[in-house]
C-alpha cells in the first residue's frame, strides 16, 4: 500500500511582475488501487497540481508538504521522485530529438530499478508493451516523442507507466486531443496497470468523457487553484450537467 | 576551372573578412611566409591495399590544383609542398569497406597536399582520422567523377595542443554525389574550410558536420558551396556543442548561386548549444542568389541552452540530472554521427565527448 498526502499546497510562479500564486491551499489523500478524477475550468491550477508534485522547477512551493509514504516528497530531486514511485503522464510530452524510445525505455528502468533489465527479457516485456498498447514495434527505434501524433505521444506516455511501473500516477489530461478509438486504447492501458499493480490514480481531466472508461472513487472539483466540491462519480454527472459555472465566483 | 598559384599572395592581418575569427597568434606562422614550414608527407593508409584502389606519393608539378582558392595558407602550401598523395579510386570500383587514411603530424609546422580521385562510377568511403599534437596546414582536393558517389569523412580527434588549418575541398561531376563528415571534437586551434564547387549538371553535395569545444578550444568551420552549373543540390547541416570557459566556435556557410545555377536546390542549417556562460558560438549563414530559376533555397541558425523541458522529461522518468544531460547531449550529435555508418567509430567519439563532459563536470 502507497499513500500520496497533499496538505495545505501553495504554489506560485515568477510573473513579470513578479510571483503569481496558484495553488491555493490544496488537501488531497491517494491511497494505492483509488482513481481520484479532479475536475475543474481551464486555468484553475489542475496542471500546476501535477508539475508540482513532480518537481518542475517553474514551480515554487510557497506552503504546505507533499509526502509519499510519510517521506517529504518537496525535498526530493525530480528523479528521485521518479524512483519514490510518482509518475506524471504528461498533457504535451517532451521531445527528445536524437534519443530513441528503446534507448529512452532502458535508461529509466535501469535508474529506476537499480540495474540494467535482463536484455532478453526486457525486449519481450516492452514488446508486450507495446502490443497491448496497439504501439507499432518500429516506434523503438523512434525519437521520443518526435513527429508523433496527438495519439502516439498519450499511448507512449501510458507505455512508459505500464513498464516503470509506479504507485501513484499523475494523469494530466491524457484525454485531451485522443479520438475515441486511441480514447479506449488508452483506458484500457491505465485500468489495466491499475488491476495488476494496484496503482493510485490522480486523473485531471476537463471533459466527463474519459471517466465513462476510467471509473473515479472519488471526484474533486478545482477552482481557483483549490478544492472546492468532493463527491463519490455522481459529481461527475452532476458537472457533465450543470458545466463548471456554477464554481465561477468561487 | 583553372588553378590559381599566385605568388605575392597577402599575408592574413586579422582584419579581413575570412580571418576576423581566428586567432592568427596561435597558428604558428603557417600563414606567415617569414615563417619556414616543413613540407613531408604526413598521411598514409591504414591497413594493407586492396583491390579498386591505388594510393601514391607524386610530384606536385605533375598533379596541379584544379580549384582556384583566395585562401592564403592553401595558396603558401600549394607553392612549397613538393609531393602530394594521391589516393585513385578506380572507375566503376565499389569499394564496401572504408579506405582509412591515418596522419601523424610533427609538432613544428608542417604542409600536405592529398588529392583524392572518385574515378567515374565508383562507390567508397574514405575516412581521414587525425590524432595527436601537429601543427598542421593542408589541402585535400577531391575529384568526383561523374556518376561517383563518395562519402568522405574527416575525423580531428587532435590531442589538446594541435593546430589544424585545412582545406576540403570538393569538385562533383556530372550525376555525381559527394557526401562529407566532418568531426571536430580536438585540438587547440582547428579552422577547416569544407568547400564544394560542381563540374556539371545532376550532382549533389550533402555537408555533415559536428564540433564539439571545451576550455579555451577555438573550431571553426567556414563551408562554401559554390552552384556554378544548373540542376545541382546540396545540403548542409553542422551542429556544435560548447561547453567551458572560452570554448569558442565559428560556422559561417556560404553558398552561392550563380545566375547560370538555374533548378538549384540548397539548404544549409546550424545549430549550436551553449553548455556554459564563458563560451561562445557564433554563426553566419549567407546566401547569395544571382537568379531566381531555383528549386529552394533556404538556410537557418540556431544558437541555444539546454531544454529544461527535455531535462525535465527525462528525470521524471527516474534519469539522473547527469544522465539525461548525457541523452540529450548525444541525441543532439546523432543525428550527424550515425552518418558515420561505423559502429566502432561512432561510439569512440561519443565516448570521447562523454568523457570529456565528465571532466568539465557539465
Amino acid at each position: 500500500m502507497a499513500q500520496l498526502v497533499i496538505k495545505g499546497l501553495q504554489v506560485s510562479v515568477e510573473g513579470e511582475s513578479g510571483a503569481i500564486e496558484i495553488l491555493r491551499g490544496v488537501d488531497l489523500t491517494i491511497n494505492s488501487g483509488e482513481v481520484h478524477a479532479i475536475m475543474g475550468p481551464n486555468g484553475s491550477g489542475k496542471s500546476t497540481l501535477a508539475y508540482s508534485i513532480a518537481g518542475h522547477p517553474k514551480y515554487s512551493v510557497t506552503g504546505g508538504s507533499v509526502t509519499l509514504d510519510g517521506v517529504d516528497v518537496l525535498e526530493m530531486s525530480v528523479d528521485q521522485r521518479a524512483k519514490a514511485g510518482l509518475f506524471l503522464a504528461m498533457q504535451y510530452p517532451v521531445e527528445v530529438p536524437g534519443v530513441s524510445v528503446s534507448n529512452f525505455l532502458r535508461t529509466a528502468a535501469t535508474a529506476l530499478r537499480g540495474e540494467a533489465p535482463k536484455v532478453r527479457t526486457w525486449v519481450g516485456e516492452v514488446k508486450e508493451a507495446m502490443s497491448k498498447l496497439s504501439i507499432d514495434p518500429t516506434f523503438s527505434e523512434r525519437s521520443v516523442n518526435e513527429g508523433f501524433s496527438g495519439g502516439e505521444k498519450k499511448r507512449h506516455e501510458i507505455l512508459q507507466m505500464e513498464l516503470l511501473k509506479p504507485k501513484i500516477a499523475i494523469l494530466d489530461e491524457t484525454d485531451s486531443g485522443l479520438d475515441v478509438d486511441a480514447l479506449r486504447i488508452v483506458s484500457e492501458g491505465v485500468n489495466r496497470v491499475k488491476s495488476e499493480q494496484n496503482l493510485g490514480i490522480m486523473l485531471i481531466t476537463h471533459y466527463t468523457r474519459i471517466l465513462r472508461y476510467i471509473k473515479p472513487d472519488f471526484v474533486h472539483v478545482f477552482a481557483g487553484g483549490k478544492i472546492v466540491e468532493e463527491g463519490g462519480p455522481e459529481l461527475a454527472d452532476r458537472l457533465e450537467e450543470k458545466g463548471y459555472a456554477q464554481y465561477a465566483k468561487a | 576551372m583553372s588553378s590559381v598559384l599566385p605568388t605575392n599572395y597577402l599575408t592574413p592581418t586579422g582584419r579581413e573578412e575570412a580571418w576576423r575569427f581566428t586567432p592568427l597568434k596561435r597558428i604558428a606562422g603557417l600563414h606567415d611566409p617569414a615563417v619556414s614550414v616543413i613540407d613531408r608527407i604526413s598521411i598514409e593508409l591504414f591497413g594493407s591495399a586492396r583491390a579498386g584502389f591505388d594510393i601514391s606519393t607524386v610530384k606536385a608539378s605533375d598533379i596541379p590544383a584544379k580549384s582556384s582558392t583566395t585562401d592564403a595558407i592553401v595558396q603558401r602550401l600549394r607553392n612549397e609542398v613538393t609531393e602530394v598523395v594521391h589516393l585513385k579510386i578506380e572507375n566503376e570500383a565499389v569499394i564496401n569497406e572504408p579506405i582509412m587514411l591515418k596522419r601523424s603530424a610533427g609538432s613544428s609546422g608542417e604542409f600536405s597536399r592529398t588529392v583524392i580521385t572518385a574515378g567515374a562510377h565508383s562507390k567508397a568511403t574514405v575516412i581521414v582520422e587525425n590524432t595527436g599534437d601537429g601543427i598542421i596546414g593542408e589541402e585535400i582536393e577531391i575529384r568526383v567523377e561523374a556518376g561517383a558517389n563518395l562519402t568522405f569523412i574527416t575525423l580531428q580527434e587532435w590531442g589538446p595542443k594541435a593546430v589544424h588549418m585545412g582545406r576540403h575541398h570538393a569538385i562533383i561531376g556530372r550525376d555525381a554525389n559527394f557526401k562529407s563528415i566532418t568531426v571536430t571534437i580536438g585540438g587547440s586551434l582547428v579552422r577547416l574550410l569544407p568547400t564544394v564547387e560542381y563540374s556539371d549538371q545532376g550532382s549533389s553535395a550533402e555537408l555533415w558536420g559536428v564540433y564539439f569545444a571545451t576550455d579555451g578550444q577555438h573550431l571553426e568551420h567556414r563551408v562554401f558551396v559554390d552552384h556554378g552549373i544548373p540542376r545541382a543540390k546540396s545540403r548542409v547541416n553542422y551542429k556544435g556543442v560548447l561547453a567551458g570557459d572560452g570554448a569558442r566556435t565559428v560556422w559561417i556557410g556560404d553558398v552561392f548561386i550563380r545566375q547560370n545555377a538555374e533548378g538549384t536546390d540548397t539548404y544549409e542549417l546550424n545549430k549550436n548549444l551553449l553548455l556554459s556562460d564563458g563560451a561562445r558560438a557564433d554563426s553566419v549563414p549567407n546566401l547569395e542568389i544571382e537568379t531566381g530559376e531555383i528549386v529552394g533555397a533556404g538556410h537557418a541558425s540556431t544558437t541555444g541552452r539546454f531544454d529544461d523541458e527535455q531535462l525535465f522529461y527525462l528525470m521524471s522518468r527516474g534519469i539522473p540530472m547527469n544522465e539525461a544531460r548525457r541523452l540529450v547531449i548525444r541525441g543532439f550529435f546523432t543525428e550527424i554521427i550515425d552518418k558515420i555508418g561505423d559502429e566502432v567509430i561512432q561510439e569512440r567519439l561519443m565516448s570521447k565527448i562523454d568523457s570529456q563532459l565528465e571532466t568539465l563536470g557539465a
